[in-house]
């Protein structure tokens, strides 16, 4: 009987550890943010994600604005469109960039973002099973005139 | 034998609406020999960008005639935007750097499509923040209603949810010394290309 217990103590701690050992990961990198001028109220944050595994990113939010936004950027017969979007999947295991063809916009900036300095973003996401998970982002104020994506020299 | 030539003939025409349909350099068969270097579309036979009349931020009015005997670069756009225009102005700064010595012969106008939320202070502090050079121009709503018609562009302010976004032509015009608009460049056009064109511009006068 004794044994019986200990076994089933095994059994609920390997248990227990396996839910631990579920942890999805969302990676970040190269997260940066446009530098802003005195009554700029807006401005984009770039960054590269990849979740390990299936997952979505809806939404965002910062205490430096008043509202987060996912954007989708495109140029369709030479017209620039922008629109929010409410999620963006994120395959497992895949680098997402959002770059130029989505951002992360910051809506009614506090003050101007000053190149140097840095802005928090919390990234909202959901897991494969459907939970709702937070990422803290420290974005590096970058110049005004930097490129989108020229930390990986794409552009010339 | 008539029916020979006839296949003949119509060989012959299929042969040559198919180098006339995939040449990559359409301008090439429309005329002037120099106009064939060019990467952007030609747009020399319009007569875009005549009607334009803005403000710089020192309230002083402007037009293409203003420029003469600068390459104009002009685009669209406004403060509010977080990718396209920073990234068509740090483009144009690009283009200075790669013309050297030229570069003091090209101007760059960004020209706002969003006058209510651009003031002139703004325009003041954004665009020359990508080169002292650069100039960023308003007007009313009727003038940039006009500007933009002026160089066949099209712009639509999207109101959603107390968020206003601006969509807007993001390509590149380039005008020639003369005040002439030449040439309509893709906004994914690189700036090599762009200097090229300029260069192209500045060498034919």
């Amino acid at each position: 009987m004794r044994t019986l217990l200990g076994l089933v103590g095994i059994l609920a701690a390997v248990a227990t550890a396996n839910v631990g050992a579920r942890q999805p990961s969302l990676t970040v990198s190269d997260a940066w943010a446009r530098a802003t001028v005195e009554g700029q109220t807006g401005s984009g944050i770039f960054l590269r994600l990849r979740s390990s595994e299936d997952a979505q990113l809806v939404g965002a939010s910062s205490s430096a604005a008043e509202r987060v936004e996912i954007h989708e950027m495109r140029v369709v017969n030479g017209m620039m469109t922008m629109r929010r979007i409410e999620r963006l999947p994120l395959p497992a295991e895949q680098t997402v960039a959002l770059e130029h063809d989505y951002h992360v916009m910051l809506i009614g900036l506090k003050r101007p973002l000053q190149p140097g300095r840095s802005v928090v973003v919390t990234l909202h996401w959901l897991d494969a099973t459907g939970m709702r998970r937070a990422t803290d982002v420290v974005a590096p104020i970058r110049a005004l005139n930097a490129d989108a994506g020229s930390a990986k020299g794409k552009r010339e | 034998m008539r029916r020979a030539i006839a296949t003949l003939l119509a060989l012959g025409a299929i042969v040559l609406a198919t180098l006339v349909f995939t040449s990559d350099r359409p301008s090439a068969w429309r005329g002037a020999s120099h106009e064939s270097l060019l990467h952007g579309h030609d747009v020399s036979g319009e007569d875009w960008g005549a009607d334009f009349v803005l403000s710089d931020p020192s309230g002083r009015e402007r037009t293409l005639r203003d420029y003469r005997g600068k390459v104009v670069l002009l685009s669209f756009g406004y403060t509010h935007c977080p990718d396209v225009c920073p990234t068509t102005l740090a483009k144009f700064a690009e283009v200075r750097r790669l013309l050297g010595a030229d570069a003091g012969r090209v101007q760059v106008l960004f020209v706002t499509v969003d006058p209510a939320r651009d003031s002139a202070e703004l325009l003041r502090a954004f665009v020359p923040s990508f080169d002292p050079s650069f100039v960023g121009l308003r007007g009313t709503p009727a003038q940039t209603d006009a500007a933009i018609k002026s160089f066949r562009a099209r712009y639509q302010v999207v109101e959603r949810n107390g968020d206003i976004e601006v969509d807007h032509t993001a390509s590149t015009y380039l005008i020639d010394t003369r005040g002439k608009t030449r040439v309509v460049a893709p906004y994914d056009e690189a700036a090599r290309q762009l200097a090229d064109d300029v260069r192209e511009l500045l060498r034919a006068g």
